[in-house]
């Protein structure tokens, strides 16, 4: 059971996990944490989202990269622009959002089958978003060379503020034809 | 005329974002090419390539030649092999070309879709440390100058480089690919690299150049940072942006 000092709810220890953690949480380590079981943590986390919702705050909890996060209610990104200066502004380029959508598409997937969909170079836009922590090594394909597999990262779904790869739209590939491998995005290689 | 094109090119990712263009362009049907009208456009604006770079040239020189192959190939008497029996009907030529585009178009969309979550997402603010803050790169070089880093390169350039033989095959270096090249050495010495180290000993002075000019982008973007501990004391370059690990 939750090791909770006197007159402290749940809900006060959900909010304080959720405000000092610097990723995510999943229901699973608040679970573990609060001493409840995993569907229980959840309820408790959406409850916390509901409340904050209904008592019109100015953060509300998001679920993210399969977990769940506060954040500022996006309504009032204006205000905080005019008094916080976010670091990273910049999106990404068009031809790393390009690529960004092979690999979530089609992970785990080479450099090579980039190339081919895209018909350009893109070993230098695969470094940045290597470096940016985007996309990963999954491993190495069974063909000539063993070249290097990549997939996305948990980093690339908050960045993009997914729940999980199945929250990107499918690839409706036009023409009739039957998408060759996957209509949708397959799940992620690994668990983390 | 020839500075036109060369702004326009630009613009495009690659060859099949600019035969894109010209299809909507021309407004024609992606099913059915005009394959001699669009061939021709594509190679018009090829004309304007010859001061672009090379690495970007000949993916565009591919695609030309891959359209010129489907236009050789449209021209070819379609009913030359019609009495042979059990001849399957000939593929339509441009149909790699047209799945191609496709195959293109629809991630070029999910690319927008991206960039529209981005924009959303950027709109929420998260706790600062879940920002990252702490593993932002700190600002610019500590204690080195330009001049500092010019000086060290003087130093290199006026040794005396690798003994150049009287006839050389002309060389290809690229501030890109050196840039790369100076990356993956930092990822190998786990962050930090003595200056003098990213230059080997059998580079020609031309490499050398094209290396330090690399260093000074990575610098300028920020994802290196030079650091000397005493006045002509030793430069090191280190990465800036450690991965984020997870």
């Amino acid at each position: 059971m939750a090791n909770l000092p006197e007159g402290f709810s749940l809900r006060a220890a959900a909010e304080a996990l959720l405000l000092a953690a610097s990723a995510p949480l999943t229901a699973a380590t608040v679970a573990e944490a609060l001493g409840l079981e995993p569907p229980a943590a959840e309820e408790l986390l959406r409850r916390l989202a509901d409340e904050y919702r209904r008592e019109g705050r100015g953060y509300e909890v998001q679920e993210v990269a399969g977990g769940f996060r506060l954040t500022t209610r996006p309504e009032l990104a204006p205000l905080i622009q005019s008094v916080i200066r976010r670091d990273q502004t910049a999106g990404l380029s068009h031809a790393a959002l390009e690529t960004l959508a092979v690999v979530a598409y089609r992970q785990p997937v080479t450099r090579a089958q980039i190339e081919q969909i895209r018909g350009v170079n893109s070993e230098w836009v695969l470094g940045v978003l290597l470096e940016r922590d985007l996309i990963c090594e999954v491993g190495r394909a069974q063909t000539l060379g063993r070249p290097i597999l990549y997939g996305t990262t948990h980093r690339f779904l908050e960045h993009f503020g997914l729940r999980s790869l199945e929250d990107l739209p499918p690839l409706e590939l036009e023409g009739g034809v039957p998408s060759s491998e996957s209509a949708h995005p397959p799940r992620p290689e690994r668990e983390s | 005329m020839a500075d036109a094109y060369r702004v326009r090119l630009e613009v495009f990712e690659g060859p099949l974002d600019l035969l894109l263009h010209l299809i909507r362009a021309e407004k024609v049907d992606i099913h059915d090419i005009p394959i001699a009208r669009i061939t021709t456009q594509y190679l018009e604006y090829l004309a304007g390539l010859e001061a672009l770079d090379l690495d970007r040239a000949a993916e565009f020189l591919l695609m030309a030649a891959t359209l010129m192959e489907i236009k050789a190939r449209m021209l070819l008497p379609r009913h030359a092999v019609e009495h042979v029996a059990d001849a399957e009907p000939e593929p339509d030529p441009r149909a790699e070309l047209v799945r191609r585009l496709l195959e293109y178009r629809s991630f070029r969309q999910k690319a927008n879709v991206l960039q529209e979550r981005e924009r959303e997402a950027s709109r929420r603010f998260v706790h600062p440390v879940a920002a990252g803050a702490s593993a932002l790169p700190p600002p610019p070089p500590e204690g080195v100058t330009v001049a500092d880093l010019v000086a060290a390169l003087l130093e290199l350039v006026g040794e005396p480089v690798a003994d150049e033989p009287a006839e050389i095959a002309r060389e290809q270096y690229t501030v890109r690919d050196k840039m790369r090249t100076i990356l993956r050495l930092l990822r190998q010495a786990g962050g930090s690299v003595a200056f003098g180290d990213l230059f080997g000993p059998r580079f020609s002075r031309r490499e050398v150049i094209v290396t330090f000019l690399a260093l000074l982008e990575l610098v300028r973007q920020r994802w290196v940072t030079a650091r000397q501990d005493r006045t002509y004391g030793r430069i090191v370059i280190c990465r800036a942006r450690p991965a984020m690990g997870r």
